[in-house]
């Protein structure tokens, strides 16, 4: 039973990129970072379709061994990276609902059960008008065969998977395209955490 | 030096078993004494830029959790989601727990703001809960000659195993 009751959440308002969201850290990875070079675009929308130009997307990840810069990953076999911290923030265009993230990808990082899964980002989404954070995850399509083991998307309705799995941009193998639709018909999948 | 009465914001990041939270990650933002943001969207407002107050800061609670700001106190500002809509003088916060799970934003308000009661963003909380937003005076924290104090300790959910970030190690 707890003992103190959480402090409330609130929107995080049109003005948040005053006070977090700089302009560079939706670049995660400097040239010395070990991993292949991803770029992840995509838009924000509402439950009509229209961007939203106001939100707010963190990043969350491995580096490209699979290992955790946090003091719970206590998994020394695994070197981490010098300025890889895996955490970024993108703020979408206010015109657009366009976002940009470069980064690396991340390696596979074991399920409570040991078993690896498959590589994937861990996105927070706020907004103007949400009274909470939306916490989603990116998965890759040329993960297929780990997408299919993989214990967080095997819990997702079959019909639904495909709303977190990244769709590959023509012409270039390293760019990702991810749109986060908030509601209504195409809605992705939101975790509960 | 930005114009406005001076104030310290401090208090504890706790979880939800009232252990403190070292290490976490504080970020906040605010309009300034006038009721304005230093944001292109505010620029409709009526009320002046103070060119001293970029209304930003941030920090990393210490060993026992303890976070501290030294600010203005925001005014009030007008935002037309309904006639006379006006919003209380308040700051964002923003904290980077241990764990996806504790990510929390919120907004802090003054204690005895008569404005609270008509404010739809701090009313959209329920009320048992709405008093976890309210900064109150602290005269133990008023420095002579400076600045008043304010004490909010903020309670965030600790570690635990969620299905979208399992724990790894």
């Amino acid at each position: 039973m707890a003992s103190r009751g959480e402090t409330p959440s609130q929107t995080v308002g049109p003005y948040f990129s005053i006070g977090i969201s700089g302009p560079d850290e939706n670049v995660l990875a400097s040239d010395e970072v070990q991993g292949g070079r991803i770029r992840v675009r995509g838009r924000v929308l509402d439950g009509e379709g229209a961007p939203v130009g106001d939100a707010l997307i963190e990043v969350w990840q491995a580096n490209s061994l699979g290992r955790y810069r946090h003091p719970d990953d206590s998994r020394d076999d695994i070197a981490l990276d010098e300025g890889f911290t895996g955490f970024g923030r993108a703020a979408t265009i206010f015109e657009t609902g366009e976002y940009l993230i470069d980064t690396i990808k991340p390696g596979p990082v074991p399920d409570p059960e040991g078993e690896l899964q498959a590589p994937h980002l861990c996105l927070i989404v706020q907004a103007r008008g949400l009274l909470n954070p939306l916490f989603t995850r990116l998965y890759f399509p040329d993960e297929a065969e780990a997408n299919d083991h993989d214990l967080v998307l095997r819990m997702v309705p079959p019909e639904r998977r495909s709303t977190l799995i990244a769709s590959q941009e023509d012409g270039d193998p390293r760019v990702y395209r991810f749109d986060i639709r908030l509601s209504g018909e195409g809605e992705i999948v939101f975790f509960d955490v | 030096m930005a114009l406005g009465p001076r104030i310290i914001v401090t208090g504890s990041v706790l979880d939800q078993n009232g252990e403190p939270v070292p290490g976490t990650l504080v970020e906040i933002w605010q309009a300034n004494s006038a009721g304005r943001y230093a944001h292109w969207r505010d620029s409709e407002s009526s009320a002046p830029l103070d060119p001293n107050f970029l209304g930003m800061g941030q920090t990393v609670t210490d060993a026992q959790g303890v976070y501290r700001f030294t600010t203005i106190k925001p005014g009030p500002y007008p935002w037309r989601n309904h006639p006379n809509a006006w919003r209380p003088s308040h700051i964002h916060f923003s904290l980077m727990g241990p764990a996806l799970g504790s990510r929390l934003v919120t907004q802090m308000y003054f204690e005895g703001d008569p404005m609270l009661g008509l404010d739809p963003i701090f009313n959209a909380v329920p009320s048992h809960s709405r008093g976890r937003m309210i900064a109150a005076y602290d005269h133990d924290v008023t420095e002579e000659n400076w600045a008043t104090g304010y004490r909010w300790d903020i309670v965030i959910r600790g570690r635990m195993a969620t299905p979208t970030d399992p724990e790894v190690g």
